[in-house]
């Protein structure tokens, strides 16, 4: 593997021709892009929940667990001396949700910040990891999450963020022998937020299932990058995001990059991505690519779909006298509900659907 | 007793052509408790009837009146036109992935009644209508419409016309697609439902064979947008032996 890729010197500033960012527009970043512009560093997340089974401390940053070549996460490791660690212990199952929220006391979006995780799921370990983002910052992130072997967790990070807010995170897992890793990314705010999504794995029998929903409103650009690396024998991998635009200007970005190597044969995998446009004016960019390089596998498939709402569902809803406005609810609702629902979370489900049919009320009014 | 009036309808639809119209001054008057066969070739306007009738936008009414009772059903909304009591039985029911049957049956309840139906007595009055039309209670679990047979779709339908309990329903070829036994069970249903309620009911089709179990107490031949030719329960024995052919010009 090629260590010179993880240092950013080797690279230089976007400038919206590489493949990586040809969507994004770099006008909107606040510099974060960019390789010289100045960033604090501030380990900003604090845990709510004070259960047994975990840690959560700050340690020192000098080594990172995955090499990447993006030059965000590069500026995030570059100018940060320590890294937030959550530690969940060897066969601890932890029952209780563990909430993780973003301390913007001191921030603002003058201030563009770096912040670094690392979530270790020791041996056996069952957890349910929620990330919670709101108010108003300019934020670079990169989140590494080491499952071992026989772990279990879920992962969940809600991009609740302000208008004003720009966020840039690279969130990385590496999945164990036998572990699970099952990532949710609720992405509702932010005017732009560009997340990679990315697992590899480091032993067979390992699955990796990341469902995903986006919201974008008038002129909020929201992307999704995903890079599945299949190059160990029989793991799975299940992609499933979903995402809704309303608004002149709303754009949204999906990628969906599935790679199986020579070696991974056994592999299991399937993306998906469905977005639905509500308004004119509104753009959906949807790209699944899936690179088989081996025969021997079990399944490899995907599909991606952007359509309007459907006038013909509306009409049938309200013919059996539900008014159009609960009908298109009913109906919006329904597309998300189907992400939405695997959280597990009713409090959390209720608040992004509550935050979703009010975009919705603000921009059909 | 309540009076469904339609008068001198006049319907087009937007083509690539430019307007186009179907319905060329319909008259028809319903009365509670009636049933009123509708039987016409294909593309003579039935569905196009139907579809006006209940507010799809894509047609345009361009003149003539519909009338609930005085009120006046052109200028409401199609969910107020469900209030109101009217109910269409649609020829092609649509797919609403992600919104459960039973979910959606209750949100329609709820919105017609204009109150949430009482938990306790709901679930028997929904698993009772379902039995009646030999449904299998984990229908109520599937997502609306969504991969449900020709049969199962009209099924539903009907369920829902017991459920909502309307004034008047439109049944738009509620027989087409259904065999023997799928069309006797929803016949049943239909009869239950009338014997039962008051509801006027129009049913269009075209062909005679669902009118041996739905008798009708008046027949209209539909062509071209209009009908043609009125009678009572004999017509549709003429139709039989005859066919829509001495209705429609070349
Ligand atoms: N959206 C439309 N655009 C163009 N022509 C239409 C449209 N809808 C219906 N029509 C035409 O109107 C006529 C009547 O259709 P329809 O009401 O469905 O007839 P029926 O139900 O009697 O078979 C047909 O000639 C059909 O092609
Ligand atoms: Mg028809």
């Amino acid at each position: 593997m090629a260590l010179a890729s993880n240092i950013l010197e080797n690279h230089t500033t976007p400038t919206g021709r590489e493949e990586a960012w040809r969507f994004a527009p770099l006008s909107r970043t606040r510099g974060l892009h960019d390789v010289d512009a100045p960033i604090v560093d501030r380990p900003s997340l604090k845990a709510l929940s004070s259960a047994s089974g975990f840690t959560f401390t700050l340690v020192d940053g000098a080594t990172s667990l995955s090499n990447t070549d993006d030059v965000v996460a590069l500026k995030v490791r570059k100018n940060t001396a320590r890294v937030q660690e959550l530690k969940i212990e060897k066969n601890a199952v932890v029952a209780e949700p563990i909430f993780l929220s973003r301390d913007l006391q001191g921030s603002g979006v003058g201030v563009a910040e770096a912040s670094r995780l690392l979530i270790r799921a020791s041996a056996h370990s069952q957890a349910t990891v929620v990330i919670e983002n709101s108010g108003s910052i300019t934020l670079a992130e990169e989140i590494e999450i080491l499952l071992e072997d026989g772990a279990q967790l879920r992962f969940v990070t809600l991009q609740e963020w302000d208008e004003e807010t720009v966020h840039i995170g690279r969130h990385h897992a590496i999945v164990g022998r036998d572990a699970t890793f099952t990532s949710y990314v609720v992405t509702v705010g932010g005017g732009f937020v560009r997340l990679l999504p990315t697992v590899e794995y480091a032993g067979p029998g390992s699955s990796a299932e990341l469902f995903g929903l986006y919201f974008a409103g008038k002129d909020q650009f929201l992307e999704h990058r995903v890079h599945v690396d299949h190059a160990i024998p029989h793991a799975k991998s299940r992609v499933h995001y979903k995402g809704a635009l309303s608004g002149a200007g709303a754009h949204t970005v999906w990628i969906g990059d599935v790679f199986i190597k020579a070696a991974a044969e056994g592999t299991d995998t399937y993306e998906l991505n469905r977005n639905l446009l509500l308004s004119d004016g509104a753009r959906a960019d949807s790209v699944p690519n899936l690179e088989i390089e081996t025969g021997e596998i079990v399944g490899a498939g995907h599909a991606s779909t952007t359509g309007r709402f459907d006038d013909e569902q509306l009409f049938y809803l309200q013919s059996r006298g539900i008014p159009a406005e609960e009908a298109r609810k009913l109906v919006i609702r329904a597309f998300f509900m189907e992400i939405l629902s695997k959280l597990s979370l009713p409090e959390i489900e209720e608040r992004i659907a509550a935050t979703i049919d009010k975009e919705l009320n603000y921009d059909f009014a | 007793m309540s009076t469904l009036e339609i008068k001198n309808l006049q319907v087009s639809v937007e083509t690539d052509e430019g307007s186009k119209q179907i319905l060329r001054g319909v008259d028809l008057t319903i009365k509670s408790g009636e049933t009123h066969a509708i039987m016409g070739p294909n593309g003579s306007g039935k569905s196009t009837l139907a579809y006006s009738l209940a507010g799809h936008p894509k047609y345009q009414i361009t003149g003539g009146t519909v009338t609930l009772d005085g009120a006046d059903v052109l200028a409401m909304s199609v969910d107020e036109r469900a209030k109101a009591g009217l109910f269409l039985a649609m020829q092609y029911p649509v797919e609403v992935p992600g919104i459960s049957v039973s979910n959606f049956l209750r949100t329609a309840v709820t919105a017609i009644r204009g109150e949430a139906p009482k938990v306790r007595t709901w679930v028997g009055e929904v698993k009772a209508a379902m039995a009646d039309l030999s449904m299998d209670p984990a229908f109520a679990e599937r997502n609306v419409n969504e991969g449900f047979s020709g049969g199962e779709k009209k099924r539903h339908e009907i369920l829902q016309m017991e459920l909502l309990k309307p004034k008047f329903a439109i049944l738009d070829e509620t027989d087409s697609g259904l065999d023997v036994d799928a069309l006797r069970v929803v016949s049943e249903g239909v009869n239950r439902i009338k014997s039962n309620s008051e509801v006027g009911v129009l049913l269009i089709t075209h062909y005679t064979r669902i009118l041996k179990y739905i008798k009708p107490d008046f027949v209209h031949v539909f062509a071209a947008g209009r009908i043609v030719e009125a009678g009572g329960a004999e017509l549709a024995e003429k139709l039989e032996e005859k066919g829509y052919a001495e209705y429609v010009t070349a």
